[in-house]
């Protein structure tokens, strides 16, 4: 069963890496000054020679990536959310999307849980931005687990590929003996008729715990734990929005631009259903400790369970 | 700055074929520009006499596009990760980016150029086609290049400053460079924007426009009879 210790899942990320690169030899890691914190620099212990720093340039290092792609490497490009989507955004459309390079895009520390860091570090909008580009797959693992198979999918993906990680140690809840990744299909977490909540990243967990307490409240919700944002898996929403009429999206980004409007457009054109997006609405986050951030923007479990209950009364 | 100190001359025949190569890529390319209706004449004919050399005698290659840098600035970094890859592999080739004078006021050109320096990319090559004008006028007027070469020498390039039309010139530079070891080369070639066809030449309007038909007859008409003086 899961484990009790908590990791955060660019740890998880840095750890799989390593594992992948083992039997990889054309795995090479990029970092723009911030291998301690995306811990890319995991790999740099063990593979020295495959790593390489391009120190606080995220642009050019968008643009050596897809070089590296273009000469048959796969590399794995790192930095915060913020400058690796926001900074960057442009190399990685024309440089590496235009192109269809098959390099993987790490963006840490998105979301509000960032914490201290404050509102210029919290992304909030990297999943809208990469989504925008065609061709490139966007995923958001939400544990330990996850994390780790989705950075083996990514590999076996030939083409570019934006993965989210977060800076907060969290539980891991998938069950290893019984998960299975797959790049666009969502996975229920739990299953219910009422109404269906679809979750994506580090705040599934905590939708997780809501939608148990709120069985006692005699709320029978489905939550489905959607890690891959594009492409978005129709089939789940169009099923969830047939049997249960009623969808609610949680996520640590905008409500513009990220899962919620990603369901919305599903929703809307094969199965119009009611759908309210809990996120971060349309503000820039603070400074402040990450889990009391969560909480204040109602995306910890407790908050999550009011607001739920409140848009099914 | 040094200028090159000997230049070595091509011989008489394969320097005529060179030169009746770049005025066939010269009219090709006003041929494209105007059927597609689009394009830049001013910089593709500044830049065709080193295209030329690059693809019919220095290059392994079938000509083509090897990267979609179409973005200012974003073709040096791609080269930079083609030049690293290449090291990483133990292969021997080389890889050569053309980038234009006003380009080189694009932030991420100076990121490359460190990285390239920093990870002694003595494989790659710059060549920086110097024909002194941007969509907003004279590239001094509109952001100041000043000493480009200097700024190529204080990232830790070789430099070579060359006369960009000049065969000799463009042989003995990209020779030169592949004796360099341990740091990468920038070579700053001066050029002429629009080079070939009179109405062109030097003129800020024919960045990125396409000729009507009567600006295309006579174009084609200039090209032609080069050809055919070099043909004679």
């Amino acid at each position: 069963m899961a484990e009790t210790k908590k990791i955060a899942t660019r740890e998880s990320f840095g750890l799989a890496l390593c594992e992948l690169a083992k039997e990889h030899p054309e795995i090479v890691v990029l970092d723009a000054d911030l291998a301690a914190a995306t811990k890319t620099d995991i790999f740099k212990k063990a593979y020295p020679d495959r790593f390489f720093d391009c120190g606080i340039s995220e642009g050019n290092m968008i643009g050596v990536a897809a070089g590296l792609a273009a000469a048959g490497k796969v590399p794995f490009a790192a930095s915060f959310a913020m400058f690796a989507t926001g900074r960057a955004y442009e190399q990685i459309r024309n440089s590496v999307g235009y192109p269809h390079l098959n390099v993987k895009i790490a963006g840490s520390h998105a979301g509000i849980s960032v914490g201290e860091d404050g509102a210029t570090h919290q992304c909030c909008e990297d999943l809208a931005l990469m989504r925008t580009i065609p061709g490139m797959v966007v995923l958001n693992p939400a544990d330990h687990y996850e994390m780790t198979e989705a950075v083996k999918a990514s590999y076996a993906y030939n083409g570019p590929v934006y993965i989210r990680l977060g800076r907060l140690a969290i539980d891991t809840f998938n069950d290893p003996d019984n998960y299975s990744f797959e790049i666009g299909k969502g996975i229920t977490l739990k299953e219910g008729g009422d109404v269906t909540v679809i979750a994506t990243g580090l705040v599934v967990n905590e939708a997780l715990k809501a939608v148990r307490a709120l069985e006692a409240k005699g709320i029978n919700a489905r939550l489905i734990n959607m890690h891959t944002i594009k492409p978005i898996d129709k089939d789940i929403i169009i099923k969830a929005a047939k049997e249960t009429g009623r969808i609610i999206t949680v996520e640590e980004h905008n409500i513009i631009g990220g899962l919620g409007e990603a369901v919305c457009s599903v929703t809307s054109e094969y199965c119009p259903v009611k759908v309210n997006r809990i996120g971060i609405e349309d503000v820039f986050g603070h400074s402040g400790p990450a889990l009391g951030l969560l909480a204040e923007f109602g995306l910890d479990a407790e908050g999550l369970e009011k607001r739920i209950e409140a848009i099914m009364k | 700055m040094p200028e090159m100190e000997e230049t070595v001359r091509m011989e008489n025949q394969e320097l005529l074929e060179m030169e009746k190569n770049a005025c066939k890529v010269r009219l090709y390319t006003v041929e494209g520009v105007f059927n597609a209706k689009s394009g830049h004449p001013g910089g593709s004919l500044s830049a065709a006499d080193i295209i030329t050399y690059l693809y019919f005698k220095e290059m392994r290659v079938t000509p083509g596009v090897d990267m979609s840098s179409g973005s200012l600035g974003q073709g040096v970094s791609a080269a930079c990760g083609m030049a690293l890859a290449a090291k990483y592999d133990g292969k021997d080739y080389r890889v050569y980016a053309m980038l234009g004078d006003g380009e080189c006021e694009e932030g991420q050109v100076w990121e490359a150029a460190m990285f390239a320096s920093h990870y002694k990319l003595d494989n790659l090559c710059l060549i920086v086609d110097y024909n002194g004008l941007q969509i907003d006028g004279h590239v001094e007027d509109v952001a100041g290049l000043k000493e480009l070469d200097r700024k190529f020498e204080a990232f830790g390039f070789e430099v070579m400053n060359i006369d960009g039309h000049n065969f000799d010139e463009i042989e003995t530079a990209l020779n030169k460079a592949k004796t360099v070891k341990g740091k990468p080369c920038a070579i700053i070639a001066k050029t002429i924007k629009g080079k070939g066809v009179s109405f062109m030449e030097n003129q800020v309007g024919w960045h990125g426009k396409a000729p009507n038909a009567d600006e295309y007859k006579i174009a084609m008409d200039e090209l032609n009879a080069q050809l055919k003086a070099l043909e004679a």
